[in-house]
């Protein structure tokens, strides 16, 4: 995991919960427990969220605090979860929203 | 009478510009080119516009793009943007799924 | 309903500040935050803060944000978190998202503290996966310990855009190019110099065209702007970036006071829809106060000075305190405020183009522009003399509230004087014992040790270091000018870290004697 800061020259080293098991678009990825959804998908490397209802056209983390709601997806079969502000927890079904659901828009 | 409230002011034609498909409105998805046809099309005030385009009535609740659209209406009205009257505030803040909304605590219990 | 004395909306350092005032007056206190954590953005800020002891110089933000925590706590504010407030209604009656429920509260007096939002920027694929907020950015590596990305581009030269690009260093990604579309660099120049010398280059008069990428941003091109920030054709710019950062200025989030009726404005110099209020929070609605940004967007330390000016304000208007004392807390407090609110930056000077310093030297031109101060600038200044022997050398070169430096020294060589924003000046006939606790104490990291002449040719300068990893002792590589340049060959002779420096390294390297004056910054030969 490149994207994870092993160790800061001013924070040292972060405490972090227990490394868990998630899923993304049914393929199985590790993240922290506890920490945000968003941060555990930035740090695997994956940047789309979702794909916007009207333009389709992929979006991700804009804003990190809760506010833009642009990093929202299908979290557990829940749309419209704000994955910056999320905790994970081991097990979670996290999939990427296409307008308002977990359907890619062919299907949809 | 201000000059953003009198509506026989003239301020000309709708004038097509090469960044009118540029998205302002992350949420709604609504371009530049749309919010300032809006105001051609009469729509003056900030919730005027938010009413006819859905501009900031997203998932957001205009906490993107509300300055934005503030400035592009001013501009397309010929005043500063500090002229205009800002968008209505009103609850719920920040986007609430109705059935939370809905769901008021009773008094007496847990957290109180 | 649940009744307190005293409602505060946000944890941040405002906020917070206020509930401890509040509480230690003995009002009944509780203060709802969004957020999981309390303290705003306190956490994400890891550099030394400016201003005087007072204001809690040169502690870093995050440390600032525990011993408020531990305050609010031994005062017994009662802290709620996962608390949205959605409404602000008439009598003070406030309704909060808790959990999956809502509550309704009533607040004798209410103070609203919740802060500021980013402001943003439109330009063809600003929506792509990739382009962030400054804040988004801190939130990643300095909460959450992930990297937002591995070559960044900033765009905004103002303090946030300095500071978070030094952050994004810190944490180990590249940035690319610093852009802002204004002529001059908004920020600090201690800020921009620390940047500008890692080797950063600077394009003012710039912004961004586009930027570029399907599914993410895989590129950007930015272009030079005229006076009327239109675009020059011929001068766009290409970076391969994955990452593009916008730091582009702050607004106040005052829904929730226009939402309960206060009268508002639109202020400009204050950053957007403020509410309109006296000195100490009050507004045009009895019983509610502000503090903080959400009144007018200025930084943490004066937040948190407003915010207990509010919290003393409302224990008067609760009968909690006699009329004398507050009269008495007030003006010592606005004296505190008053004094960050001074120099080059302050608020009243916001949008002037300030030539020359309060000591008439004229400022670098060159800080500016490029970020760094020119090698034939730098001797104007009256922390940058010459001696035989170790002396600090003080590239202090602009008016702001900061005085850790002059305390710093046990030996007394550093002098601001009385007025805070002095530029510090080398007391004559003070020994220099080459402790290092003026470099490892300057917020702006602009005091270097220098040895002009170690009798061999050779000259030593000592800076401060606060990345990883920490280069060795006999380490070859490249001295750095100001200007992030290679100026010559340098060897570390030392790296010093002690407790007292708080994480701010002392390197010193070994540079010819003739780059004294020049060689700001070491790098690793593999590294260039």
């Amino acid at each position: 995991m490149a994207e994870r800061i092993a160790e800061h020259p001013i924070l040292g080293v972060l405490e972090k919960g227990a490394l868990v098991k998630f899923t993304f678009d049914g393929k199985e990825v590790e993240g922290y427990e506890g920490e945000p959804i968003a941060a555990a998908l930035k740090a695997a490397g994956l940047m789309v969220h979702r794909y916007t209802k009207k333009e389709h056209k992929p979006r991700g983390i804009f804003c990190a605090i809760g506010r833009c709601t642009d990093c929202v997806m299908v979290v557990d079969g829940v749309p419209n979860v704000r994955t910056c502000i999320t905790p994970l927890k081991a097990g979670m079904k996290v999939q990427t929203q296409y307008g308002v659901g977990a359907e890619p828009f062919e299907k949809q | 009478m201000n000059s953003v409230n009198d509506r026989l002011r003239d301020i000309g034609e709708f004038v097509p510009a090469p960044d009118d498909d540029m998205l302002i409105c992350r949420c709604e998805e609504i371009t530049k080119g749309e919010i300032r046809k809006a105001v051609h099309e009469g729509m003056w005030t900030l919730t005027e516009i938010r009413r006819y385009l859905r501009t900031g009535m997203g998932l957001c609740q205009g906490q993107t793009c509300a300055k934005l659209v503030k400035g592009i209406v001013a501009r397309e009205l010929g005043v500063s943007p500090a002229e205009l009257e800002p968008a209505t505030s009103r609850a719920p803040m920040r986007p609430i799924e109705m059935r939370i909304f809905a769901n008021e605590a009773k008094e007496g219990e847990k957290n109180e | 309903m649940k009744r307190y004395d005293l409602i505060v909306v946000g944890a941040g350092p405002s906020g917070l500040s206020a509930a401890i005032e509040a509480a230690k007056r003995g009002l009944k206190v509780v203060v709802f935050d969004e957020n999981e954590k309390p303290g705003g953005q306190l956490f994400k800020q890891i550099h030394k803060f400016f201003g005087s002891k007072e204001h809690r110089a040169k502690v870093r933000g995050f440390v600032i944000g525990e011993q408020l925590l531990a305050e609010a706590d031994e005062a017994g504010v009662q802290v709620v978190l996962n608390a949205t407030v959605v409404g602000l209604y008439q009598d003070k009656e406030i309704v909060v998202r808790i959990g999956e429920e809502i509550r309704h509260y009533k607040g004798d007096a209410v103070i609203i503290a919740t802060g500021a939002a980013e402001n943003m920027v439109t330009f063809p694929g600003w929506t792509l996966p990739g382009v962030i907020g400054a804040g988004a950015a801190q939130t990643m590596m300095n909460l959450h310990g992930v990297r937002p990305g591995k070559k960044v581009l900033m765009l905004g030269s103002g303090n946030v855009g300095l500071v978070v690009s030094f952050q994004l260093m810190q944490c180990g990604c590249e940035v690319v190019a610093l852009v802002d579309a204004a002529p001059r660099v908004g920020g600090y120049g201690v800020h921009a110099a620390k940047v500008a010398r890692t080797g950063v280059p600077f394009y003012l008069s710039h912004t961004i065209v586009k930027a570029e990428g399907d599914e993410c941003v895989t590129g950007v091109t930015i272009a030079e702007v005229d006076s009327s920030f239109q675009f020059i054709p011929g001068t766009e710019k290409h970076f391969d970036v994955d990452t593009i950062c916008l730091a582009v200025g702050l607004s106040p989030m005052s829904q929730l006071l226009k939402m309960a009726g206060c009268e508002m404005e639109d202020n400009p110099k204050r950053g957007g829809q403020v509410p309109i209020c006296d000195e100490y929070g009050r507004t045009s609605l009895p019983g509610v106060f502000v503090a903080g940004d959400v009144s007018g967007i200025e930084e943490a330390s004066s937040a948190m000075i407003e915010g207990r000016m509010a919290g003393i304000a409302a224990a008067e208007y609760l009968g909690y305190i006699e009329k004398e004392e507050l009269e008495t807390e007030l003006t010592s407090l606005e004296k505190a405020l008053d004094g960050l609110r001074q120099g080059m930056f302050a608020p009243k000077n916001r949008g002037k183009a300030i030539e020359k310093t309060e000591e008439g030297i004229d400022i670098s031109t060159s800080l500016l522009k490029n970020g760094y101060i020119a090698d034939d600038e730098i001797e104007r200044f009256p922390g940058v003399t010459h001696r035989v022997g170790i002396h600090p050398v003080m590239e202090c070169t602009q008016n702001i509230p900061c005085n850790p430096c002059q305390d710093a020294c046990p030996k007394g060589c550093i002098s601001i004087g009385a007025n805070i924003t002095s530029l510090p000046i080398v007391v004559e006939g003070a020994e220099c014992m080459n402790c290092g606790m003026c470099v490892a104490s300057c917020s702006g990291q602009a005091i270097f040790l220098v040895d002009e002449d170690c009798g061999d040719g050779t000259a030593t300068v000592t800076i401060p270091y606060e990345f990883l990893p920490l280069p060795e002792a006999g380490t070859k590589g490249s001295a750095l000018g100001r200007n992030g340049k290679k100026v010559c060959e340098a060897e570390v002779v030392s790296v010093k870290s002690v407790k007292a420096f708080d994480k701010t390294n002392l390197l010193t390297m070994r540079v010819p004697k003739e780059f004294a004056m020049k060689a700001r910054f070491f790098k690793e030969e593999a590294a260039i």
